[in-house]
């Protein structure tokens, strides 16, 4: 267990005591005092990120507000052997921005600024702390936007969304992070400014910038990126669905799209999910409903017109109980406004919730939704589905109390099992939350060690000393090899060719 | 979120009532977004959810320094954290516990204290205030040091205009009237009663009431924030009794704390249900006008462009309702767009006095949206805001009420 193993290591940081002190000394030589963290007390607040069930109090915190800040605090850990975890808003769900105990906590939320918009090109240079929506907000004048939106889009910022390549309601259609940034800058883990990218729509050799897009801040701390705007499409309506039966919503989605209907979104909600996203938006959503699904068309009056039509014909064939159409745009933001708040919301039915994040081909929606309920039954713990039906994107929600003794470890074993069981309907373990220390067993399952070890050599040419965020996204072969221990399936004992230790 | 309170505070009310807000909390940070004091500096500790955080180690048995302390200081309570929270989370409650908890724990120097006791022992008291307010016009150049904030605040001397005649056929209502504003500016109610008494009610203004009780309740003294909740509720009650159809609030500030008498003094098993009562009763003045019709009021504004600052106080404190916008485009007025309406001015009640630099740096950020559309004059609905941007507007900054009186209605002549 993840969180076990951090406590034991806090222990093991007394010991390190002095070098800690060493490592203020230098930074503080070169840094503003105020900007380097080392009290406990100032050190809590940054012990975990959006995923609170991990918690490591790191051994320093610097709050740089300039690149060269950024370069000192790099080249200074680079040359004391000291591992780094970058931190955006602190809104990531996998653990992505955990800090270690050993190691430099180096936060760019200081990064605010928005540098350029470029109405021509339509592009905007931003620093990496940029809320995701104040992309969005500064350029809604001009008739632009910025494509993706994750659910946490009003506090993550753009600098997390291309560590964790975020996707959002949007991404069915418009794509991911790495499909709407051109460039990016980043820092070395020696310190030293690299752009990646270019303002050009392609440029010749390896595409790095997809390879840095979801690197999980492994292989460089990103300072600067420039996104794509989209002009906003002439109109947008969204159909509110509900169903009396999970099944029909699943099938529902498959028959949206097998129709050759594009979707700008394709949400589904379940009835938990619907009740708790109601008491805190109100957003109409029926109570009574087993579930519902929210689909968005864009694009000019008479598509838009012609594809709500299709999708209430296709839903009302597939057995929707009650169709809504979104008059304007307020109520189509009030419909969206249940699903983006509906993870935290979580907060008003249970203490607290564990989020998932499996994907699965859309036709196995319904079989693994019904899956998810069974496993439910089995582990004793409720769960809510909130999910990208559209893009078979699964984030269940493991309902649980952190201060009952044993609930966590249940949740991480039922989220365990979701996994598995996505990855049986040939889906994968994440979608769009990134792996962080949260899946990083889970990647043992979905990939083969040769794959892994390939994982590690492209770790290895960005960072030698593997200082950048060490122990997350990808997992040492030895590590998996004691997950596999764990979890042997169906009597295989995964990657056999390993030493047990 | 997982908590482990000590034992020593689980059992109390207070430490009961953190738990309860710190379990809804699931550490998303989704608040981050709209505070502004993190949105300035970027700090997890200068946001609500690092400041829950250093409040739930303190209820964890953690030893709190100045440090945390000073965090919490630069909180503004401005409560849009709470119209972000998805999981509602009532931050402001459970700041509240935090700072007198961490108080208790941590002296202050000794200008601080001195400052905090001039705030709670003179600002608070009508009277007293008044005599310092009318000695401070003389003897301004002696306001010096940690009090020098106090003398930009300090604003004309009004020349107060009359209320309206007594008519006891009218309705009846009553309006707060608290410390700062009748002293600073006295004219407000005077307006307020005088626009109502056009729409056919009286407004009454008990002189037994006083400090609604935020300055003590903010400053880490919640008892004496009850006090003054009980004096106001005495004062009012027989009113209430006689039919007073609502309590109007001119000064957000106040209306945000009267509204919650009803929780503050939930467990005084004398007041429990008046207090209730009186909560129940409080309406924002903008809120009074929307109901009336408003038609006799006439075409005032003739087009003039009319920047609002709506306070943070009535925007987020739940129980309060803001129809200031509405209200001034009906009489005519032209409303300037104003970006980022939901951050903060800085004047947060004492902040400006206490955090003159984060207060003033906010204030710069908010004149430069306000100013944007070149308007003739800026209104808002707190005596705090409307002090704190006066100081450093340029032009003139009004309770909107003023705008509805026909001869107010040429601002800038004014």
């Amino acid at each position: 267990m993840a969180h076990a193993d951090l406590a034991a290591s806090t222990e093991q940081a007394l010991g390190g005591a002095p070098r800690k002190q060493q490592l203020i000394e230098r930074l503080t030589a070169e840094l503003p005092a105020d900007i380097v963290l080392h009290a406990d007390e100032d050190l809590r607040p940054f012990e975990c990120d959006g995923l609170s069930a991990y918690r490591q109090v790191p051994m320093i915190v610097v709050l740089p507000s300039t690149i060269a800040q950024v370069q000192t605090t790099m080249r200074i850990c680079h040359a004391n052997d000291v591992p780094v975890v970058a931190r955006g808003a602190g809104t990531g769900l996998s653990g992505g921005a955990l800090p270690l105990d050993d190691g430099v906590l180096l936060s760019l939320a200081k990064f605010n600024r928005i540098l350029d918009i470029d109405t021509d090109n339509r592009r905007a240079t931003v620093q990496p702390g940029v809320r995701n929506l104040a992309i969005s907000e500064a350029v809604s004048h001009l008739g632009l936007y910025y494509a993706p939106d994750p659910s946490s889009q009003i506090a993550c910022s753009i600098g997390g969304n291309v560590a964790e390549n975020s996707g959002g309601v949007h991404c069915l259609k418009y794509g991911l992070t790495t499909h709407n940034i051109v460039q990016i800058e980043i820092v070395t883990v020696e310190g030293e400014r690299l752009t990646i990218g270019s303002s050009a729509l392609d440029s010749p050799g390896f595409d790095l910038l997809a390879l840095m897009t979801g690197s999980e801040g492994l292989l460089g701390v990103i300072v600067e990126v420039t996104v794509k705007l989209l002009a906003k499409p002439e109109l947008a309506r969204v159909a509110l669905v509900a169903f009396d039966d999970v099944r029909k919503a699943g099938d529902a989605v498959a028959a949206i799209i097998q129709a050759g209907i594009v979707p700008a979104g394709l949400e589904m909600l379940d009835n938990p999910a619907i009740v708790a996203t109601e008491e805190f938006v109100h957003a109409g959503y029926p109570k009574d409903a087993a579930a519902i699904l929210l689909c968005e068309v864009d694009g000019t009056e008479a598509e838009v017109e012609e594809d709500i039509e299709r999708v209430r014909e296709v839903v009302e064939r597939e057995g929707a109980t009650e169709v809504r159409i979104s008059r304007d745009d307020a109520e189509r933001a009030l419909f969206w406004a249940g699903r983006k708040a509906a993870f935290p919301a979580m907060g008003r039915i249970s203490p607290d919730y564990y989020c998932m994040d499996g994907t699965i081909p859309r036709k196995a929606l319904a079989e693994v939704l019904i899956g998810i309920g069974e496993l439910s039954e089995e582990y004793g713990q409720r769960v809510a589905n909130v999910f990208h039906a559209g893009d078979g994107n699964l984030h269940p929600l493991i309902l649980y109390d952190a201060n009952q003794e044993g609930e966590l470890e249940r949740t991480e074993a039922f989220g365990g099992a979701i996994c598995r069981l996505c990855l049986e309907h040939g889906g994968s373990i994440t979608g769009e939350h990134g792996v962080g220390v949260e899946k990083i067993d889970q990647m043992c399952v979905q990939f083969p060690s040769a794959e892994l070890t390939q994982f590690h050599a492209v770790k290895e040419a960005f960072d030698p000393k593997g200082l950048l965020n060490p122990g997350k996204a990808v997992p040492t072969l030895h590590r998996c090899a004691e997950f596999g221990a764990m979890h042997v399936h169906n009597g295989e004992l995964p990657h056999p060719e390993l030493e047990r230790l | 979120m997982q908590t482990s309170i000590i034992p020593q505070l689980r059992d109390t009310a207070d430490g009961q009532e953190a738990d309860r807000i710190l379990r809804a909390c699931t550490h998303c940070g989704f608040c981050t977004a709209t505070c502004p004091t993190y949105q300035l500096v970027g700090d997890e500790r200068d946001g609500p959810r690092g400041r829950i955080y250093m409040i739930k180690q303190v209820l964890e048995g953690e030893e709190p320094t100045e440090k945390t302390q000073r965090h919490l200081d630069r909180c503004l309570t401005c409560r849009a954290c709470e119209t972000t929270c998805p999981s509602g989370v009532e931050y402001a409650k459970l700041a509240d516990i935090g700072r007198e908890l961490v108080d208790q724990k941590v002296q202050r120097p000794l200008p601080q204290r001195v400052v905090r006791w001039l705030l709670r022992h003179i600002v608070a008291y009508r009277n007293r205030f008044g005599f310092v307010f009318a000695l401070g016009h003389f003897f301004k150049p002696l306001l010096v040091g940690p009090l020098a904030p106090l003398r930009q605040k300090m604003p004309p001397k009004q020349e107060r205009i009359d209320w309206p005649q007594a008519d006891n056929t009218q309705r009846t209502m009553l309006v707060h009237d608290g410390c700062v504003q009748p002293v600073a500016a006295p004219n407000t109610n005077a307006h307020a009663a005088r626009i109502l008494s056009k729409l056919g009610v009286r407004l009454i203004a008990p002189k037994a009431s006083g400090c609604c009780g935020a300055l003590s309740q903010h400053l880490s003294h919640r008892e004496e924030a009850l006090d003054f909740a009980r004096a106001n509720i005495d004062a009012w009650w027989p009113h209430i009794e006689a039919g007073a159809e609502a309590i109007v609030i001119t000064a957000s500030g106040c209306g945000a704390s009267v509204a919650e008498y009803g929780y503050m003094l939930r467990n005084d098993p004398v007041y429990a249900d008046k207090a209730a009562r009186v909560s129940e009763l409080t309406r924002d003045l903008s809120d009074v006008l929307a109901q009336e019709d408003l038609t006799a009021l006439g075409d005032i504004g003739d087009g003039r462009k009319v920047a609002y600052h709506p306070p943070c106080t009535l925007q987020n404190a739940p129980g309060l309702h803001d129809n200031v916008a509405e209200i001034l485009t009906q009489a005519g007025y032209q409303l300037t767009h104003v970006q980022d309406p939901h951050l903060c001015c800085g004047s947060a009640g004492t902040y400006s006095i206490l955090q003159p630099t984060m207060a003033n740096e906010l204030r710069e950020n908010k004149l430069a949206s306000l100013n944007a559309g070149a308007p003739d004059v800026i209104v808002t609905a707190n005596i705090g805001c409307q002090l704190h941007l006066e100081a450093a507007a340029g032009i003139p900054v009004r309770h909107w009420i003023e705008l509805l009186e026909p001869r107010m209605a040429q601002p800038a002549a004014a």
